[in-house]
C-alpha cells in the first residue's frame, strides 16, 4: 500500500508474540480440557498471524486450515468423548512443578541464545531457487521446491498421509472392520448447523480447487486447497447431509491412494525418461507437475477428511460420548 | 530486535512451555497438546531462520525451509489424528472392561459361591477384550 | 496523501474501534448471551468497516470482488455459529460454571451466591 504513513511493524510483532505465548501459557496450565481445546484453536489462528509477518504466507494459509481448522474439529471431538478431565489425577507436588519449570526455562534460554546468536551472513537459498525456478515455470517458489527441488520428501509425505489413514483404520474393533467411522455422528444438527452444511460446501469447493489452482504462481497449493476441501466434507459428515465412506469402499481407497501412486509412477518413469528418479523431461514439465498436484490435492483432502472421520465403529458404541458434564452437550 | 529475533524466541518460549505441559499436563489429552505446542515452536524457529536467509537473498522468506515445514505440519496433523483415535479407543476398551467388571460385581452379590467362577471369567475375557 | 488512502485510514481506524469495543464488551458484560451479542454485532461491524475501508488498496474487479465474498462468507458463518452458541447457552442457562461471577470485582458476587453452583 503505497503512500501509507506505516508505523514500524514491531510495535505488533511484540504483543503478537506475547500474546502467542501467553495463550500457550494459559492453555498449559487451564483446568479443563475443553478450555483448552479451545485455546488451542485460536493459537493457530495467532501462529498463523506470526507467520505472515515471518513472511511464509504459505505456511500460514496451511497453519491456519490445518492447527486452527481441521485440528481444532479433531480435538473438540475427542475432548466431548473423553470428557473434561477435571477430576483426574491429583496436581504434582510443587517441588516437582519448580523442578520442572527450571529445566524448561534452561531449555527455552539455551535455545533463545541459539536463535540470538546466528551466523551473521546468513545462509541462504533463494538465488539458488530463483536461478532454476524458471525451468519449471511456475511462479511461486515454494511450489518449485515442493514439487520439483525436494520432490521427495513431498512423495513420502503422501505415502505418509496414506498410511496414517491405515493405521487409524486399524484402531476400529476387529468387529467394525467394513464399517463407517462415526466420530463426527454427534446427534442430529440445529438448524444453523445445517444451514452452514447447505450452504458452504459449494463455496468451500471452489475456495479449495482455487487455492489449489492458484499455488503455481501465488501463495497456495495442493496442501492448502486439500485442507479446505476436507473441512467441506468433515462439515457435511457432522451435519448429516452425508455419511463418510465405509472403509472398505474401493472407491475411498483408490482416492487416498491415487496422489502418491501417480507421484511414484511418474517419478520413476523420470529414471528412464529424465535421468533421475523424480526427474521432469523439460517439454513435458508443466503439464507433468500440473497432473501430479492435481492427483496431490485429491489425495490430500481424502486423506485429511478421513483422518478428522475416524476409525470404523459399532453403531451406538460410544457413538454419544460420556456427558460427564452439562457442558458437554454441544447440539444446542 | 528484529522480526527475526522476535519470533526466534518466541519459539524458544513455546518450546519451553510445550516441554512443561508434556511432561506435567494432567490428562493424555493435554499431553497431546504440549506436543504439539512444541513441534509449533520447532517450527517457528524454523521460520525465524528461513525469515533471515529470506531477508539475506532479497526475498520475503527462503523457500526451501518453508517448504519441510508445510511438511511438517500436514505429518504433525497426521500424527495428532492418530494419538486422538489412540486415545478415543483406549477409552472405550477400559468403559468396556468397567462395564464387564461391574456386571460380574452384581453376579457375585446374588450367589456367592459362584463369585469365584464369575470373576475368573471376567478376568479370562479381558486378554481376549485387550486383543479387539 | 491521496484520497483512497485516507479513506483506508479512516474506515480501517474505525473498523479497529469496532473490534476494541467487542472486546470492552466481552469483558464487562455480565453474562454469555450478552458476551455473545457484543461479539457478534460489533465484530461484524468492524469487519465490515475494515473491508470497505481496505476496497481501494484492492486490485479491481477480483480483488474488490474477492473482499466482498470474504466478508459475505464471514457474516454467514458467524451468524450461523452465533445462533449456535446462543441455542448452548440458553439450553445450559444457570449450570455453566462461569468463572467471572466468582470473581469479586465485577459486582456479581451476589448473583453467584444466588446461583447453586451446579457444575464443576
Amino acid at each position: 500500500m503505497p503512500g501509507l504513513p506505516l508505523p514500524d511493524p514491531r510495535w505488533a510483532d511484540v504483543p503478537l508474540a506475547l500474546a502467542s505465548l501467553g495463550l500457550a501459557l494459559w492453555l498449559t496450565l487451564t483446568r479443563r480440557d475443553r478450555a483448552a481445546v479451545i485455546g488451542f484453536t485460536g493459537y493457530g489462528l495467532l501462529v498463523g498471524l506470526v507467520w505472515v509477518r515471518l513472511g511464509s504466507v504459505d505456511v500460514a494459509l496451511t497453519e491456519a486450515a490445518l492447527g486452527g481448522g481441521l485440528m481444532g474439529l479433531l480435538l473438540l471431538i475427542a475432548v466431548r468423548r473423553l470428557g473434561d478431565g477435571t477430576a483426574l489425577s491429583p496436581p504434582p507436588a510443587l517441588l516437582t512443578r519448580l523442578l520442572v519449570g527450571l529445566l524448561c526455562l534452561a531449555v527455552t534460554l539455551g535455545l533463545a541464545a541459539v536463535v540470538l546468536g546466528l551466523p551473521s551472513p546468513a545462509p541462504s537459498l533463494v538465488e539458488a531457487v530463483a536461478q532454476h525456478q524458471a525451468l519449471t515455470e511456475l511462479g511461486n517458489p515454494v511450489a518449485a521446491v515442493l514439487i520439483a527441488f525436494r520432490a521427495v520428501d513431498t512423495l513420502l509425505e503422501s505415502v505418509v498421509l496414506a498410511l496414517a489413514v491405515i493405521v487409524l483404520w486399524s484402531f476400529g474393533a476387529d468387529r467394525a472392520w467394513g464399517l463407517r467411522p462415526r466420530a463426527l455422528d454427534i446427534g442430529p444438527p440445529s438448524s444453523a448447523l445445517l444451514l452452514l452444511g447447505r450452504l458452504l460446501p459449494p463455496v468451500g469447493l471452489i475456495v479449495g480447487v482455487h487455492l489449489f489452482w492458484t499455488g503455481a504462481d501465488h501463495p497456495g497449493g495442493p496442501f492448502q486447497g486439500g485442507a479446505v476441501l476436507a473441512a467441506m466434507a468433515a462439515l457435511v459428515w457432522l451435519t448429516r447431509l452425508g455419511e463418510p465412506p465405509p472403509v472398505d469402499d474401493w472407491l475411498t481407497r483408490l482416492g487416498i491412494v491415487v496422489g502418491p501412486l501417480l507421484f511414484l509412477v511418474i517419478g520413476l518413469s523420470g529414471v528412464v525418461v529424465a535421468d533421475a528418479f523424480l526427474g521432469y523431461p523439460e517439454a513435458f514439465t508443466k503439464p507433468l507437475i500440473l497432473l501430479i498436484e492435481t492427483a496431490k490435492t485429491l489425495s490430500i483432502a481424502v486423506a485429511l477428511a478421513l483422518l478428522v472421520a475416524g476409525p470404523p465403529e459399532l453403531p451406538g458404541s460410544m457413538s454419544t460420548g460420556q456427558p460427564a458434564t452439562t457442558e458437554s452437550r454441544v447440539t444446542g | 530486535m528484529t522480526e527475526t529475533q522476535i519470533y526466534g524466541v518466541c519459539g524458544a518460549g513455546l518450546i519451553g512451555i510445550g516441554l512443561y505441559g508434556a511432561i506435567l499436563g494432567r490428562s493424555a489429552l493435554r499431553r497431546l497438546l504440549a506436543f504439539n505446542l512444541i513441534g509449533s515452536g520447532v517450527f517457528l524457529v524454523f521460520g525465524a531462520i528461513a525469515r533471515r536467509g529470506g531477508l539475506a537473498g532479497g526475498g520475503a522468506s527462503d523457500p526451501v525451509p518453508q517448504a519441510l515445514v508445510i511438511t511438517g505440519l500436514v505429518v504433525a496433523f497426521a500424527a495428532t489424528a492418530i494419538a486422538v483415535a489412540l486415545l478415543m479407543r483406549l477409552a472405550a476398551v477400559e468403559g468396556e472392561d468397567a462395564s464387564s467388571r461391574a456386571a460380574s460385581r452384581s453376579t457375585d452379590a446374588l450367589s456367592p459361591p459362584v463369585a469365584a467362577s464369575a470373576s475368573n471369567s471376567a478376568g479370562g475375557e479381558e486378554p481376549a477384550r485387550a486383543g479387539d | 496523501m491521496s484520497l483512497a488512502n485516507a479513506f483506508t485510514m479512516v474506515f480501517v481506524s474505525l473498523g479497529a474501534l469496532a473490534f476494541f469495543a467487542s472486546w470492552v464488551g466481552l469483558l464487562r458484560f455480565p453474562d454469555a448471551l450478552s458476551r455473545l451479542h457484543a461479539l457478534s454485532k460489533a465484530d461484524n461491524l468492524g469487519l465490515g468497516l475494515v473491508v470497505v475501508g481496505l476496497l481501494p488498496q484492492a486490485s479491481w474487479p477480483f480483488g474488490v470482488l474477492k473482499l466482498v465474498a470474504l466478508w459475505l462468507v464471514s457474516v454467514l458463518i458467524g451468524g450461523a455459529t452465533g445462533q449456535m452458541l446462543a441455542g448452548v447457552i440458553h439450553a445450559n442457562a444457570g449450570q455453566i460454571s462461569d468463572d467471572r461471577e466468582t470473581r469479586p470485582d465485577t459486582g456479581a458476587k451476589s448473583a453467584a451466591r444466588a446461583n447453586p453452583e451446579t457444575a464443576s
